[in-house]
Protein backbone atom coordinates (compact mmCIF):
# COMPACT_ATOMS: atom_id res chain seq x y z
CA UNK A 1 0.00 0.00 0.00
CA UNK A 2 2.78 2.43 0.92
CA UNK A 3 4.43 1.53 -2.39
CA UNK A 4 1.33 2.72 -4.17
CA UNK A 5 1.50 5.96 -2.19
CA UNK A 6 5.05 6.69 -3.36
CA UNK A 7 3.78 6.34 -6.88
CA UNK A 8 0.59 8.41 -6.70
CA UNK A 9 1.85 11.32 -4.59
CA UNK A 10 3.37 13.03 -7.62
CA UNK A 11 0.07 13.50 -9.40
CA UNK A 12 -1.86 15.79 -7.08
CA UNK A 13 -0.61 15.96 -3.49
CA UNK A 14 3.05 16.65 -4.30
CA UNK A 15 2.72 17.62 -7.93
CA UNK A 16 6.11 19.16 -8.80
CA UNK A 17 4.67 21.99 -10.90
CA UNK A 18 1.31 22.89 -9.41
CA UNK A 19 2.09 22.38 -5.72
CA UNK A 20 5.89 22.41 -5.21
CA UNK A 21 6.45 25.04 -7.95
CA UNK A 22 9.64 23.41 -9.25
CA UNK A 23 10.85 23.12 -12.83
CA UNK A 24 9.17 26.30 -14.00
CA UNK A 25 11.45 26.99 -16.99
CA UNK A 26 10.64 23.84 -19.04
CA UNK A 27 7.00 24.06 -17.88
CA UNK A 28 6.53 27.51 -19.38
CA UNK A 29 8.92 27.07 -22.28
CA UNK A 30 7.68 23.81 -23.78
CA UNK A 31 3.94 23.84 -23.13
CA UNK A 32 2.98 25.61 -26.37
CA UNK A 33 0.87 22.56 -27.27
CA UNK A 34 -0.28 19.44 -25.48
CA UNK A 35 2.00 17.18 -27.50
CA UNK A 36 5.12 19.28 -26.82
CA UNK A 37 4.31 19.36 -23.11
CA UNK A 38 3.82 15.60 -23.05
CA UNK A 39 7.08 15.01 -24.97
CA UNK A 40 9.07 17.14 -22.54
CA UNK A 41 7.36 15.49 -19.58
CA UNK A 42 8.18 11.98 -20.78
CA UNK A 43 11.81 12.90 -21.55
CA UNK A 44 12.17 14.24 -18.01
CA UNK A 45 10.44 11.14 -16.62
CA UNK A 46 13.00 8.90 -18.33
CA UNK A 47 15.91 10.90 -16.86
CA UNK A 48 14.26 10.98 -13.44
CA UNK A 49 13.59 7.22 -13.30
CA UNK A 50 17.00 6.22 -14.66
CA UNK A 51 18.98 8.60 -12.44
CA UNK A 52 16.93 7.68 -9.36
CA UNK A 53 17.62 3.97 -9.91
CA UNK A 54 21.36 4.44 -10.56
CA UNK A 55 21.85 6.82 -7.65
CA UNK A 56 19.99 4.48 -5.34
CA UNK A 57 22.31 1.65 -6.53
CA UNK A 58 25.55 3.55 -5.94
CA UNK A 59 24.52 5.56 -2.89
CA UNK A 60 26.74 3.55 -0.53
CA UNK A 61 29.85 3.93 -2.72
CA UNK A 62 29.79 7.74 -3.03
CA UNK A 63 31.56 9.70 -0.28
CA UNK A 64 29.19 12.14 1.34
CA UNK A 65 31.24 15.24 0.46
CA UNK A 66 31.20 14.77 -3.30
CA UNK A 67 27.68 13.37 -3.59
CA UNK A 68 26.16 16.40 -5.37
CA UNK A 69 28.77 16.50 -8.19
CA UNK A 70 28.44 12.71 -8.50
CA UNK A 71 24.64 12.98 -8.80
CA UNK A 72 25.04 15.71 -11.42
CA UNK A 73 27.34 13.53 -13.53
CA UNK A 74 24.84 10.64 -13.41
CA UNK A 75 21.98 12.95 -14.37
CA UNK A 76 24.00 14.64 -17.13
CA UNK A 77 24.84 11.24 -18.66
CA UNK A 78 21.17 10.30 -18.94
CA UNK A 79 20.32 13.75 -20.31
CA UNK A 80 22.93 13.23 -23.03
CA UNK A 81 21.37 9.84 -23.83
CA UNK A 82 17.90 11.39 -24.13
CA UNK A 83 19.26 14.23 -26.25
CA UNK A 84 20.94 11.85 -28.71
CA UNK A 85 17.94 9.46 -28.82
CA UNK A 86 15.49 12.29 -29.48
CA UNK A 87 17.65 13.82 -32.19
CA UNK A 88 17.66 10.40 -33.86
CA UNK A 89 14.00 9.35 -33.54
CA UNK A 90 11.91 12.50 -33.00
CA UNK A 91 13.60 14.75 -35.53
CA UNK A 92 11.39 14.30 -38.61
CA UNK A 93 9.47 17.45 -39.62
CA UNK A 94 5.68 17.22 -39.94
CA UNK A 95 3.90 16.75 -43.29
CA UNK A 96 3.32 20.50 -43.75
CA UNK A 97 6.87 21.41 -42.76
CA UNK A 98 6.08 21.93 -39.07
CA UNK A 99 9.17 21.76 -36.87
CA UNK A 100 9.85 18.38 -35.27
CA UNK A 101 9.39 17.65 -31.57
CA UNK A 102 13.16 17.82 -31.11
CA UNK A 103 13.27 21.30 -32.68
CA UNK A 104 10.30 22.47 -30.63
CA UNK A 105 11.86 21.45 -27.33
CA UNK A 106 15.26 22.77 -28.47
CA UNK A 107 17.51 24.00 -25.71
CA UNK A 108 15.22 22.66 -22.98
CA UNK A 109 16.41 19.08 -23.58
CA UNK A 110 20.04 19.66 -22.46
CA UNK A 111 18.64 21.91 -19.72
CA UNK A 112 16.89 18.92 -18.06
CA UNK A 113 20.22 18.59 -16.26
CA UNK A 114 19.58 21.75 -14.22
CA UNK A 115 15.91 20.94 -13.61
CA UNK A 116 15.58 21.21 -9.83
CA UNK A 117 13.05 18.34 -9.74
CA UNK A 118 15.61 15.77 -10.90
CA UNK A 119 18.43 16.76 -8.53
CA UNK A 120 15.87 17.33 -5.77
CA UNK A 121 14.52 13.75 -5.97
CA UNK A 122 18.07 12.34 -6.12
CA UNK A 123 19.09 14.21 -2.99
CA UNK A 124 15.84 13.93 -1.03
CA UNK A 125 14.70 10.42 -1.96
CA UNK A 126 16.99 8.19 -4.04
CA UNK A 127 20.04 8.72 -1.81
CA UNK A 128 18.10 7.38 1.18
CA UNK A 129 15.79 4.66 -0.18
CA UNK A 130 16.08 1.30 -1.92
CA UNK A 131 15.97 0.76 -5.67
CA UNK A 132 12.36 -0.28 -5.97
CA UNK A 133 10.98 2.67 -4.00
CA UNK A 134 13.30 5.07 -5.86
CA UNK A 135 12.02 3.69 -9.15
CA UNK A 136 8.39 4.22 -8.10
CA UNK A 137 9.18 7.69 -6.77
CA UNK A 138 10.90 8.72 -10.00
CA UNK A 139 8.08 7.32 -12.13
CA UNK A 140 5.37 8.98 -10.01
CA UNK A 141 6.99 12.41 -9.84
CA UNK A 142 7.99 12.24 -13.51
CA UNK A 143 4.50 11.32 -14.68
CA UNK A 144 3.08 14.03 -12.40
CA UNK A 145 5.37 16.51 -14.14
CA UNK A 146 4.31 15.23 -17.57
CA UNK A 147 0.66 15.42 -16.49
CA UNK A 148 1.07 19.06 -15.39
CA UNK A 149 2.83 20.01 -18.63
CA UNK A 150 0.13 18.30 -20.66
CA UNK A 151 -2.65 20.14 -18.79
CA UNK A 152 -0.96 23.51 -19.33
CA UNK A 153 -0.21 22.61 -22.95
CA UNK A 154 -3.83 21.57 -23.55
CA UNK A 155 -5.18 24.82 -22.07
CA UNK A 156 -2.79 26.94 -24.15
CA UNK A 157 -3.51 24.97 -27.32
CA UNK A 158 -7.30 25.10 -26.81
CA UNK A 159 -7.29 28.87 -26.27
CA UNK A 160 -4.42 29.74 -28.57
CA UNK A 161 -5.30 27.82 -31.72
CA UNK A 162 -8.67 26.19 -30.90
CA UNK A 163 -7.15 22.73 -31.29
CA UNK A 164 -6.80 19.64 -29.12
CA UNK A 165 -3.63 17.53 -29.65
CA UNK A 166 -3.26 19.10 -33.09
CA UNK A 167 -6.88 18.38 -34.09
CA UNK A 168 -8.62 21.65 -34.96
CA UNK A 169 -11.97 22.11 -33.17
CA UNK A 170 -13.06 25.52 -34.49
CA UNK A 171 -11.88 26.68 -37.88
CA UNK A 172 -10.61 30.07 -36.77
CA UNK A 173 -7.34 31.66 -35.68
CA UNK A 174 -7.61 31.52 -31.90
CA UNK A 175 -6.29 33.87 -29.23
CA UNK A 176 -2.70 34.00 -30.43
CA UNK A 177 -1.28 35.43 -27.20
CA UNK A 178 -1.78 32.11 -25.39
CA UNK A 179 0.68 30.38 -27.70
CA UNK A 180 3.20 33.21 -27.18
CA UNK A 181 5.21 33.90 -24.05
CA UNK A 182 2.75 36.08 -22.04
CA UNK A 183 -0.02 33.47 -22.30
CA UNK A 184 2.22 30.86 -20.67
CA UNK A 185 2.66 32.95 -17.51
CA UNK A 186 -0.99 33.98 -17.31
CA UNK A 187 -2.41 30.50 -17.96
CA UNK A 188 -0.09 28.88 -15.38
CA UNK A 189 -0.93 31.61 -12.85
CA UNK A 190 -4.64 30.94 -13.13
CA UNK A 191 -4.24 27.15 -13.03
CA UNK A 192 -2.18 27.37 -9.81
CA UNK A 193 -4.73 29.80 -8.33
CA UNK A 194 -7.52 27.33 -9.13
CA UNK A 195 -5.61 24.45 -7.51
CA UNK A 196 -4.85 26.56 -4.42
CA UNK A 197 -8.56 27.33 -4.17
CA UNK A 198 -9.50 23.64 -4.46
CA UNK A 199 -6.90 22.63 -1.85
CA UNK A 200 -7.96 25.22 0.73
CA UNK A 201 -11.69 24.63 0.45
CA UNK A 202 -11.41 20.84 0.77
CA UNK B 1 27.65 48.19 -34.11
CA UNK B 2 27.17 44.43 -34.17
CA UNK B 3 27.76 44.35 -30.42
CA UNK B 4 25.19 47.09 -29.74
CA UNK B 5 22.61 45.10 -31.70
CA UNK B 6 23.38 41.99 -29.63
CA UNK B 7 22.95 43.96 -26.39
CA UNK B 8 19.61 45.53 -27.44
CA UNK B 9 18.31 42.22 -28.73
CA UNK B 10 19.20 40.31 -25.54
CA UNK B 11 18.01 42.94 -23.06
CA UNK B 12 14.74 43.96 -24.70
CA UNK B 13 13.66 41.94 -27.72
CA UNK B 14 14.60 38.37 -26.78
CA UNK B 15 14.62 38.92 -23.05
CA UNK B 16 15.99 35.80 -21.41
CA UNK B 17 13.26 35.55 -18.76
CA UNK B 18 10.16 36.90 -20.45
CA UNK B 19 10.69 35.62 -24.00
CA UNK B 20 12.95 32.57 -23.60
CA UNK B 21 11.73 31.24 -20.23
CA UNK B 22 15.16 30.72 -18.71
CA UNK B 23 15.89 31.46 -15.07
CA UNK B 24 12.26 31.46 -13.93
CA UNK B 25 13.12 29.85 -10.57
CA UNK B 26 15.34 32.72 -9.29
CA UNK B 27 13.02 35.17 -11.05
CA UNK B 28 10.12 34.00 -8.88
CA UNK B 29 12.17 32.92 -5.87
CA UNK B 30 14.37 35.88 -4.94
CA UNK B 31 12.28 38.75 -6.27
CA UNK B 32 10.44 39.66 -3.07
CA UNK B 33 12.69 42.64 -2.34
CA UNK B 34 14.57 44.99 -4.64
CA UNK B 35 17.78 44.62 -2.58
CA UNK B 36 17.95 40.81 -2.90
CA UNK B 37 17.13 40.93 -6.59
CA UNK B 38 19.96 43.38 -7.33
CA UNK B 39 22.35 41.09 -5.42
CA UNK B 40 21.23 38.09 -7.46
CA UNK B 41 21.47 40.07 -10.70
CA UNK B 42 25.05 41.14 -9.93
CA UNK B 43 26.07 37.56 -9.08
CA UNK B 44 24.52 36.30 -12.33
CA UNK B 45 26.31 38.99 -14.37
CA UNK B 46 29.63 37.99 -12.85
CA UNK B 47 29.27 34.21 -13.17
CA UNK B 48 27.54 34.23 -16.56
CA UNK B 49 30.32 36.24 -18.22
CA UNK B 50 33.05 34.07 -16.70
CA UNK B 51 31.25 30.80 -17.40
CA UNK B 52 30.55 31.70 -21.02
CA UNK B 53 34.23 32.52 -21.64
CA UNK B 54 35.44 29.31 -20.02
CA UNK B 55 32.87 27.00 -21.65
CA UNK B 56 33.47 28.62 -25.07
CA UNK B 57 37.20 27.94 -24.71
CA UNK B 58 36.56 24.38 -23.51
CA UNK B 59 34.27 23.67 -26.46
CA UNK B 60 36.45 25.26 -29.14
CA UNK B 61 39.88 24.10 -28.01
CA UNK B 62 39.10 20.83 -26.24
CA UNK B 63 35.81 19.19 -27.25
CA UNK B 64 35.84 20.08 -30.97
CA UNK B 65 39.45 19.02 -31.80
CA UNK B 66 38.93 15.73 -29.94
CA UNK B 67 35.61 15.15 -31.72
CA UNK B 68 33.66 14.71 -28.50
CA UNK B 69 31.12 17.50 -28.94
CA UNK B 70 28.41 15.20 -27.60
CA UNK B 71 29.94 15.50 -24.14
CA UNK B 72 28.92 19.18 -24.14
CA UNK B 73 26.21 18.91 -21.48
CA UNK B 74 28.29 16.88 -19.01
CA UNK B 75 31.45 18.93 -19.39
CA UNK B 76 29.63 22.28 -19.21
CA UNK B 77 27.76 21.48 -16.03
CA UNK B 78 30.98 20.26 -14.38
CA UNK B 79 32.91 23.33 -15.54
CA UNK B 80 30.19 25.64 -14.27
CA UNK B 81 29.91 23.86 -10.91
CA UNK B 82 33.69 23.95 -10.42
CA UNK B 83 33.86 27.58 -11.54
CA UNK B 84 31.19 28.70 -9.07
CA UNK B 85 33.01 26.91 -6.24
CA UNK B 86 36.30 28.52 -7.25
CA UNK B 87 34.79 32.00 -7.53
CA UNK B 88 33.32 31.55 -4.06
CA UNK B 89 36.67 30.55 -2.53
CA UNK B 90 38.67 33.28 -4.30
CA UNK B 91 36.11 35.95 -3.50
CA UNK B 92 36.16 35.00 0.17
CA UNK B 93 39.95 35.48 0.28
CA UNK B 94 40.38 38.48 -2.00
CA UNK B 95 37.33 40.62 -1.39
CA UNK B 96 35.35 39.83 1.77
CA UNK B 97 33.09 42.83 1.12
CA UNK B 98 32.03 41.51 -2.29
CA UNK B 99 31.60 38.04 -0.78
CA UNK B 100 29.33 39.49 1.88
CA UNK B 101 27.15 41.00 -0.83
CA UNK B 102 27.04 38.14 -3.36
CA UNK B 103 28.07 35.06 -1.34
CA UNK B 104 24.62 33.72 -0.52
CA UNK B 105 23.56 33.79 -4.17
CA UNK B 106 26.55 31.90 -5.55
CA UNK B 107 25.54 28.33 -4.62
CA UNK B 108 22.09 28.95 -6.13
CA UNK B 109 23.66 29.84 -9.45
CA UNK B 110 24.99 26.35 -10.29
CA UNK B 111 21.46 25.13 -10.94
CA UNK B 112 20.35 28.40 -12.52
CA UNK B 113 19.47 27.40 -16.06
CA UNK B 114 20.39 30.79 -17.53
CA UNK B 115 24.12 30.08 -17.12
CA UNK B 116 24.07 26.70 -18.87
CA UNK B 117 21.47 27.97 -21.34
CA UNK B 118 23.59 30.93 -22.48
CA UNK B 119 26.71 28.73 -22.67
CA UNK B 120 24.86 26.33 -25.02
CA UNK B 121 23.19 29.13 -27.02
CA UNK B 122 26.47 30.83 -27.99
CA UNK B 123 27.68 27.53 -29.47
CA UNK B 124 24.37 27.05 -31.34
CA UNK B 125 24.60 30.59 -32.71
CA UNK B 126 28.21 30.08 -33.84
CA UNK B 127 29.47 33.23 -32.08
CA UNK B 128 33.18 34.06 -31.81
CA UNK B 129 34.65 34.73 -28.37
CA UNK B 130 34.01 38.48 -28.32
CA UNK B 131 30.39 38.18 -29.48
CA UNK B 132 29.84 35.42 -26.91
CA UNK B 133 31.04 37.69 -24.11
CA UNK B 134 28.79 40.51 -25.29
CA UNK B 135 25.88 38.07 -25.61
CA UNK B 136 26.46 36.84 -22.04
CA UNK B 137 26.69 40.37 -20.64
CA UNK B 138 23.54 41.40 -22.51
CA UNK B 139 21.58 38.41 -21.23
CA UNK B 140 22.74 39.00 -17.67
CA UNK B 141 21.73 42.66 -17.93
CA UNK B 142 18.35 41.65 -19.34
CA UNK B 143 17.90 39.19 -16.48
CA UNK B 144 18.82 41.82 -13.87
CA UNK B 145 16.68 44.49 -15.50
CA UNK B 146 13.48 42.41 -15.55
CA UNK B 147 14.18 41.01 -12.09
CA UNK B 148 14.54 44.46 -10.47
CA UNK B 149 11.43 45.75 -12.28
CA UNK B 150 9.51 42.66 -11.17
CA UNK B 151 10.70 43.00 -7.56
CA UNK B 152 9.49 46.61 -7.52
CA UNK B 153 6.04 45.53 -8.63
CA UNK B 154 5.94 42.66 -6.13
CA UNK B 155 6.80 44.96 -3.22
CA UNK B 156 3.69 46.97 -4.07
CA UNK B 157 1.59 43.82 -4.57
CA UNK B 158 2.13 42.81 -0.95
CA UNK B 159 -0.21 45.62 0.09
CA UNK B 160 -3.01 44.80 -2.32
CA UNK B 161 -6.10 42.83 -1.32
CA UNK B 162 -6.95 39.88 -3.57
CA UNK B 163 -8.68 36.47 -3.48
CA UNK B 164 -6.79 34.06 -1.22
CA UNK B 165 -5.95 31.59 -3.98
CA UNK B 166 -4.29 34.26 -6.10
CA UNK B 167 -1.88 35.39 -3.37
CA UNK B 168 1.84 34.74 -3.82
CA UNK B 169 3.00 32.84 -6.88
CA UNK B 170 -0.21 32.90 -9.00
CA UNK B 171 -0.49 36.70 -9.03
CA UNK B 172 3.28 36.95 -9.57
CA UNK B 173 2.93 34.75 -12.67
CA UNK B 174 0.08 36.87 -14.02
CA UNK B 175 2.16 40.03 -13.45
CA UNK B 176 5.08 38.39 -15.25
CA UNK B 177 2.69 37.61 -18.11
CA UNK B 178 1.65 41.26 -18.35
CA UNK B 179 5.32 42.28 -18.30
CA UNK B 180 6.01 39.81 -21.12
CA UNK B 181 3.13 41.36 -23.04
CA UNK B 182 4.70 44.80 -22.59
CA UNK B 183 8.09 43.50 -23.71
CA UNK B 184 6.49 42.13 -26.89
CA UNK B 185 6.24 45.77 -27.91
CA UNK B 186 9.99 45.70 -28.49
CA UNK B 187 9.65 42.96 -31.12
CA UNK B 188 10.85 44.01 -34.53
CA UNK B 189 13.22 46.60 -33.10
CA UNK B 190 16.30 44.66 -34.20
Amino acid sequence: MSNMKEFTKGFIRENPVFVLLLGMCPTLGTSTSAINGLGMGLATTFVLVASNVVISLIKNVIPDKVRIPAFIVVIASFVTIVDLLMSAYFNTPGPNGEPSLYDNLGIFIPLIVVNCIVLGRAEAFASKNNIFLSFLDGLGIGLGFAFALMILGTVRELLGSYSFFGYRLINSDGILVFVLAPGAFIALGFIIALINKLRTTK
Amino acid sequence: MEYIIIIISTVFVNNIVLAQFLGICPFLGVSNKISTSTGMAAAVLFVMTLATIVTWLVYTYLLLPLGIGFLQTISYILVIAALVQMVEIIMKKVSPALYQALGVYLPLITTNCTILGVAILVIQKDYDLMSSVVFAIGNALGFGFTMVLFAGIREQLELVGMPLGMKGVPIALVVAGLMALAFMGFAGMV
